[in-house]
């Protein structure tokens, strides 16, 4: 076998297990979010099937693939067909580019779990991983739904100003560092925790983790499907496997993000005093996951005003303080 | 033979976008279409080894037909078919004359580039993005500033225009006519 077929395979296989993966890790963290709430507001959760609900999963799972496939009549069918497509392989697609553990050695073979080492690692997950906002845009003008297009409204406001933050938020460190590249940033935080970039640059550390909170439509910012405001905004009109799709999509993105967090900010896949790098991402990605939740559990939603004040006035400004002051303590 | 594919893949897909992007009625189909392609030139970049330029062909593009779409949003309904006038034949057939030379010198250009030099090769070691910035902050470096200049001075004053309103609560009012009326 040549090099080149195996390397095509290896590919396929990276690919295959992206896929599979985050679908099922997506399944297993509306259970557990659900949990989380419970627990953090005193009520019960999924308790009825199987011990402990655990198998309210696996239930949910059948009621969204066996519910009826309802496309309204006066919908632009195409495209309101796609929109939960792009979701699902945008936030996919993203994931392609992020290392997700150290390197290590199967059957003699060495493997780099991360499927496409491109050299501007972060430019690249960030761009493709805003690209998924086009579903709930889609989604909401092809509904012809006065909620669905409300809320695709607000898909353009809040991606395109929380963009503008979360790039300026991740441009101080990568002035520090000097590549674009996930592994050398990775790299550059080798030496245990006082190496991390947290401590260097706190600032773009929140400032990053308010952007993410909008940019993955997480609930203090998700004024796309705000229930008391507009409804199920994009989703009103969705049913069954279509409407579970863009909920693939949504906590794939959380991942992602969370790998993103972890890789830039919190030391990466580097070991962490006795425990090793894989074991050592995993808890931190585990540890933002639960952060998305305890702030959902803690936090009310917020206007669309407030939304863009603190976007535009508080959190800009900042950012470009921050890279103003980055720049000086560098010359 | 892998790029071939991929190259003769990422073309059909982007000729075919953009054909539905110039034909169809539906100001959706074309916004939605002109996104698709735009995002599968990105591919293009990466066939060549620009992984930069790919990467912000995504990331600036994505941003710029999102803002399309907020004008489709305003000016269209954009689940009805818009009507065209086309009562000025004489503009219609200029404008065709115009892409018609313009698709020959298109054609042409390969020609004519068969022998451009580049003044800035690209060196083995240095990678991708380090040799844009070399470029862009020697020879290119008064046009960048002044470009980031004026982007910041846009970005600063278009704040400035919306944060008059953004002050103002749209859902509390200190003072409501009607509900001291009730």
């Amino acid at each position: 076998m040549s090099s080149e077929m195996a390397y095509v395979i290896e590919t396929l296989v990276k690919a295959l297990v992206i896929i599979a993966l985050f679908s099922a890790l997506a399944g297993f963290a509306t259970y557990v979010e659900r949990k989380i709430l419970a627990f953090m507001q005193r009520r019960l959760g999924p308790m009825m099937v199987g011990p402990y609900g655990v198998l309210q999963l696996v239930a949910d799972m059948i009621k969204l693939f066996t519910k009826e496939d309802v496309v309204p009549k006066n919908v632009v069918k195409p495209i309101f067909l796609i929109a939960p497509l792009i979701a699902a392989i945008s936030a996919m697609t993203a994931l392609a580019a992020v290392p997700l553990f150290p390197e290590f050695t199967l059957f003699g073979h060495t493997v780099r779990p991360i499927l496409a080492d491109v050299g501007v690692g972060v430019l690249f997950v960030m761009g493709v991983a805003s690209v998924s906002m086009y579903a709930p845009l889609l989604a909401g003008m092809s509904s012809s739904n006065k909620w669905g297009l409300l809320a695709s409204a607000r898909a353009v406001v809040q991606l395109l100003s929380f963009e503008v933050v979360s790039g300026f938020a991740l441009l101080a460190p990568i002035m520090i560092i000097g590549s674009l590249s996930l592994i050398d940033i990775n790299n550059y935080q080798i030496g245990g925790v006082a190496e991390w970039i947290i401590w260097k640059q706190p600032l773009a550390f929140v400032l990053f983790v308010i952007a993410i909170f909008a940019e993955t439509n997480r609930t203090p910012f998700d004024l796309l499907e705000h229930e008391t405001e507009i409804t199920a905004g994009y989703g009103t009109e969705y049913s069954g496997m279509r409407w579970g799709m863009f909920f693939i999509g949504e906590y794939a993105n959380m991942f992602t993000a969370s790998f993103l967090v972890s890789l830039i900010f919190l030391g990466g896949f580097n070991p962490m005093w006795f425990i090793p790098g894989a074991l050592a991402i995993i808890l931190k990605v585990c540890f933002l996951i639960f952060f998305f939740m305890w702030v959902r559990a803690a936090w009310p939603h917020i206007r669309p005003d407030q939304l863009m004040w603190l976007c535009w006035k508080v959190l800009m400004p900042l950012a470009l303080l921050n890279i103003l002051i980055t720049g000086i303590v560098l010359l | 033979m892998y790029e071939a594919i991929a190259f003769y893949f990422f073309s059909a897909l982007t000729l075919g976008m953009f054909s539905v992007t110039v034909l169809s009625k539906n100001a959706l189909y074309s916004m939605s279409a002109l996104a698709g392609g735009m995002i599968f030139i990105s591919g293009f970049f990466f066939l060549l080894d620009a992984e930069f330029l790919g990467v912000v062909q995504i990331i600036v593009y994505s941003g710029a037909v999102m803002a399309l779409y907020a004008f489709g949003m305003m000016f269209f309904d954009t689940t009805q078919e818009v009507r065209e006038k086309t009562e000025c034949k004489k503009t219609l057939y200029t404008l065709s004359l115009f892409s018609a030379v313009l698709i020959v010198l298109i054609v042409a250009a390969p020609i004519m580039g068969a022998n451009i030099e580049a003044t800035y090769p690209m060196s083995a070691e240095l990678g991708n993005v380090q040799t844009i910035g070399l470029v862009l902050f020697t020879k290119y470096l008064v046009p960048f500033e002044l470009a980031a200049v004026m982007l910041l001075v846009a970005m600063i004053s278009g704040i400035i225009l919306v944060s008059k309103r953004l002050d103002h609560s749209i859902t509390l009012h200190d003072e409501d006519p009607k509900e001291e009326a009730l």
